[in-house]
């Protein structure tokens, strides 16, 4: 098995091995419904994934069989439980590359993992006049965190800009980039245009100031091998339920020496070391980050998601999911008036396309007469809208079980869209 | 295409968002408001003219879809003329008929039953009803001596 990513940029011309879509769409329950009288037609994965019954059976065995606070009691219930909620963060370090579990977080999902290192780790280290850099592709999860801590320690954002293109502009990075910036937040892929950032480079440059590099890994991981070793990134989040798992439940990562020096960000059960009435001391990572009964049947159904996942041949996902996306890329050109914001990005298989004349919202309406569910409007990442001078736009995602007969009815979707609206 | 889609995209509809009617800003305003749905992003001002208790003028301006757009461009047709108590009783009404609610108490202008074809499209209500609820607003601020907003 080979153990190196495939840049997606160099699948064509590549051996790509085969993926078997039919095998994968069978563990799809909600796969074979159908909407306002079509077949479903799953096109919103960035928003968030369908779920195998590998998942849907572990949450409901966890709470037929063993359903039970975990890190409280002595009985065998709970020993089971903490036992499964343990395993999945072991799961998670290895899916993630970690070196240890102790670096692997707990948290609401990608937004509750960026709150933590907004408010713990930026709270503590920020200054007046310091300067955290994001990028104008931020999903507002990655920026409004940032701006929040900023009111509160004087510290200032700033974005790294996108360039036509889709892809970020390092060079005007490296001039942003200074003495004072303390943190580099960015996106590992744009939940609006698929783009992907290179994280490595960004880290180097990064370092080289002093400053760390939090990565929303929300849009990469459906899609890439991550290792964050490799990539050297100081903290790195993701949400199950993008990546086939339950709601609820995400992960952050975050390198053992910076959560260490980390203070709690929320108080109460668990996260503790001794209490007393006039102050308290409190727990070791990840515990210290981790107040209050954790949402436990959503652990399980992340783990039961990671095993399904880390089961996948990723060269054959990758490949299939890029060429699948090309393909996208390719046919959409037939539609009039339309454009691909952010064409010549490598992307993740998340593509954005805006129509002359025809309102986002109005074109998914119509793509939902036919089965086919789409995301309509700003993604969360107003920004972004402003720089290609859109105010909304449609996002087709796809995911392991999508085909390329839904492709098509993407487009013909579309074409209808033109026919009705002009 | 499907009978739903057919009714929501009604030539009517598609007409006024194509050419949307009293689509500029009212430089002599007495009241004004944003309606802005931050879910989606669209956003539209309207303003009004309200001379004793008449609206002489309305007009907006925005950004959203057919349905809002058209929506906006049908209630200006609408209010204009009404006084401030008809335009109000015009919005229950209006909300009634997009929202499925009511017994159909009439009184509705022919012309915005159309919006009927909403009703199977629940997420698009508030779609429909955007601008309504910024001129309902743009009243009530008046209403309350609030300075009008230029």
């Amino acid at each position: 098995m080979p153990v190196t990513a495939t840049p997606p940029g160099e699948v064509r011309g590549a051996r790509v091995p085969a993926w078997d879509v039919a095998r994968v769409r069978a563990d799809f329950p909600i796969l074979s419904r159908q909407v306002r009288g079509q077949p479903l037609v799953y096109l919103d994965n960035a928003a968030t994934a369908q779920k195998p019954e590998a998942v849907l059976a572990a949450m409901d065995r966890y709470y037929r069989d063993f359903n039970a606070n975990v890190h409280r009691g002595v009985h065998s219930l709970s020993e089971a439980a903490t036992a499964a909620f343990e395993g999945v963060r072991e799961q998670a370090a290895r899916f993630l590359g970690a070196s240890r579990a102790e670096e692997i977080v707990f948290a609401a999902g990608t937004t509750g993992a960026l709150n933590l290192v907004a408010q713990s780790y930026g709270g503590s280290v920020l200054r007046p006049g310091d300067e955290v850099l994001v990028t104008e592709m931020e999903h507002h999860s990655n920026l409004v965190p940032w701006q929040l801590v900023g009111e509160r320690t004087g510290a200032g954002v700033r974005a790294i800009p996108v360039s036509e293109s889709g892809g970020l502009d390092l060079g005007a990075f490296e001039r942003l980039l200074g003495p004072k910036t303390r943190v580099v937040a960015v996106t590992h892929a744009s939940n609006v245009i698929g783009a992907i950032n290179p994280i490595n480079a960004i880290a180097e440059m990064a370092h080289d100031v002093g400053a760390v590099v939090v990565v929303d890994g929300a849009q990469s991981v459906p899609h890439l091998r991550v290792n964050v070793a490799a990539m050297d990134c100081d903290f790195f989040a993701f949400s199950s339920h993008k990546l086939y798992g339950p709601t609820g439940i995400g992960i952050l990562y975050g390198k053992g020496d910076l959560l260490e020096a980390m203070p709690p960000w929320q108080g109460g059960g668990g996260m503790i070391q001794e209490v007393r009435i006039e102050r308290s001391t409190f727990a070791a990572p990840p515990t210290r980050f981790e107040a209050g009964t954790p949402p436990i049947a959503e652990a399980v159904g992340l783990g039961a998601a990671l095993k399904y996942i880390m089961a996948w041949d990723w060269d054959a996902l990758v490949g299939y999911e890029q060429a699948l996306i090309a393909e996208a890329g390719r046919k959409l050109q037939t539609v009039s008036g339309l454009r691909v914001l952010g064409e010549g990005a490598d992307r993740v298989s998340v593509l954005s396309v805006v129509m002359e004349g025809v309102h986002p919202h109005d074109a998914a309406t119509i793509l939902d007469t036919r089965g086919v569910a789409v995301r309509a409007g700003h993604h969360c990442a107003q920004p972004l809208m402003r720089r290609f001078g859109v105010s909304a736009t449609l996002r087709a995602s796809f995911g392991a079980y999508n085909t390329p007969a839904e492709v098509d009815a993407l487009v013909e979707g579309l074409h209808e869209v033109r026919r009705v609206l002009g | 295409m499907t009978k739903d889609l057919d009714e929501l995209y009604q030539s009517l509809i598609l007409d006024h968002n194509r050419a949307p009617r009293n689509y500029r800003k009212l430089e002599d305003a007495t009241a004004h408001a944003e309606g802005r749905n931050p879910l989606c992003g669209d956003i539209y001002d309207v303003w009004l003219k309200v001379e004793g208790d008449r609206i002489t003028e309305v007009a907006f301006q925005g950004q959203g879809c057919a349905i809002s757009k058209a929506s906006a461009s049908m209630m200006t047709q609408a209010v204009k003329g009404k006084t401030v108590g008809e335009a109000r009783e015009l919005f229950d009404r209006f909300h009634e008929v997009v929202a499925g609610e009511g017994g159909g108490k009439g009184g509705l202008p022919a012309k915005l039953e159309v919006f009927q074809g909403v009703r199977a499209f629940p997420i698009r209500v508030k779609c429909a009803t955007l601008s309504w609820h910024a001129m309902k607003a743009a009243l009530e601020q008046r209403g309350s001596g609030e300075e009008p907003k230029p």
